[in-house]
């Protein structure tokens, strides 16, 4: 069973239905316990990073995501969910975030359409279970206006260049995150859920 | 590489697809889902999906068609055609949309797309745009050419240069533009090269070039001179002139990154 945090940041829906198709058994919550309690847990979301964290903060799910974490309960952040699990963000003003990971999401630089939106490409960095069967440079969907800053670390699996060069996927451990949107990356994607399903 | 996008629009009346030359002699075109189902196959980017009958009978068959193409389908999705409210915006993607665009209502009360941007981020929120040539007199013009927008399905203008608006719905919020040219749509003569590539140029956000594809060159031809980020084609996919594959095949010769 995949438990799917609902923290009000965007239709879970597509998330939920995406798992499912891969043969998985899903839960959608808000409630602290059952995070914890979770066997394996999915952060989606999409809007701004400083209301997701609030919305988090005032759930109790902060805390309840980090104790999971300790616990080595596999956790998948998507997107906003991904940028979430970095230390802090510069959207609308300076805020922190889950803090998992070292880094700052940033807005991309001036001269580039932003959003980000479209079908782009991820360069694997390292090899890892998560992206296995997935060929380099496959094409993944994002849609998003900021970025995670690339610091060369050994949790960085995946980099996708617009612009700049910038961190697409991560995992280290029992965490993985990645910014483009897998439940909407037709079959890449659902390969990706069905690895994380798997782990 | 980020890849030019090709996006299907599926036209919906009462929950089925229908096709039609210029939205005379509709004809039934089969259920949705199945249509969605077979773009995606292809190789489809995106799809659009575009009420055109809009009323509030409709709109909860609407929704549950986004509910079924949301349960089948694992690449983006838009649904645009009378949507007035928040509330609309809400329910369209609770039940599985990933973008709504917004066209009458937006013009009529511009904030809509500042409320809806910033309640469900700016990236599910496409304004689009339906631009018509300005025919001066000749001479008065100063060789300037300019657009005007419609609303209502292209039946009432309203004065508002196409410019203009698209630089004020960017900095309102919206994540993308879908630029119709009323010209040249049904044409099949190509996309307004001139009114893609000014948009494209004027604002920071991606634009969706739509109406005017008859053939494969006319797509290479707005991606390429006319700076769009997308094309959007009706007729040339679903009278199955061309796959989405032979459309993307096509492109990649050009030069155009395009995910195949």
């Amino acid at each position: 069973m995949i438990t799917i945090i609902d923290y009000g940041m965007g239709n879970l829906r597509s998330v939920e239905k995406a798992l499912q198709r891969v043969s998985c058994t899903t839960q959608i919550t808000n409630n602290p316990e059952k995070v914890i309690a979770a066997e394996k847990l999915v952060l989606p979301g999409v809007g701004a990073f400083g209301e997701a964290k609030h919305n988090l903060d005032r759930l109790g799910l902060t805390p309840a995501i980090l104790q999971a974490v300790q616990k080595k309960v596999p956790l998948l952040g998507i997107c906003l969910g991904f940028q979430l699990l970095f230390a802090h963000s510069e959207e609308n003003g300076n805020h922190s975030g889950l803090g998992i990971f070292p880094g700052s999401v940033r807005l991309f630089p001036q001269g580039l359409k932003v959003p980000h939106m479209g079908w782009n490409q991820v360069q694997i960095v390292r090899n890892n279970r998560l992206l296995e069967n997935i060929p380099d440079n496959s094409f993944f969907y994002f849609a998003h206006s900021y970025y995670v800053e690339l610091e060369p670390n050994d949790f960085v699996i995946g980099t996708t260049e617009y612009g700049l060069n910038f961190v697409s996927v991560v995992g280290k451990d029992n965490i993985w995150g990645m910014q483009f949107h897998p439940e909407k990356s037709q079959k890449w994607g659902l390969e990706i859920l069905k690895n994380f399903s798997q782990v | 590489m980020l890849a030019k996008r090709i996006i299907p629009c599926l036209d919906i009346d009462r929950g089925r697809v229908v096709k039609g030359i210029n939205f005379v002699n509709l004809k039934d075109a089969g259920d949705p889902v199945e249509q969605a189902q077979i773009y995606d196959e292809e190789g489809a980017d995106e799809l659009v999906f575009l009420d055109i009958t809009a009323s509030s009978q409709n709109r909860n068959i609407v929704i549950q068609m986004v509910e079924k193409v949301a349960e089948q389908i694992f690449i983006p999705f838009t649904v645009g055609g009378g949507i007035r409210s928040l509330e609309n915006i809400r329910q369209l993607l609770k039940a599985g949309a990933d973008k709504v665009s917004l066209n009458t209502a937006a013009v009529l009360q511009p904030q809509l797309i500042q409320d809806s941007a910033k309640r469900f981020g700016s990236q599910c929120i496409v304004v689009a745009i339906d631009a018509k040539r300005v025919n001066l007199p000749t001479g008065s013009s100063n060789g300037k050419i300019s657009w005007e927008v419609y609303i209502h399905g292209g039946r009432t203008a309203t004065s508002k240069d196409v410019i203009q608006w698209a630089r004020q719905v960017a900095e309102l919020g919206a994540g993308e533009i879908l630029l119709t040219s009323m010209d040249c749509d049904g044409t099949k003569n190509g996309y307004d090269i001139e009114l893609t590539r000014t948009v494209s140029e004027t604002v920071n956000i991606p634009v969706i070039a739509s109406g005017g594809a008859g053939n494969l060159e006319h797509l290479s031809e707005v991606l390429i001179k006319g700076k769009a980020n997308a094309v959007l084609a009706a007729s040339i996919f679903h009278f199955r002139e061309y796959t989405i594959q032979q459309a993307k095949e096509y492109l990649q010769k050009q030069g155009i990154t395009v995910r195949l």
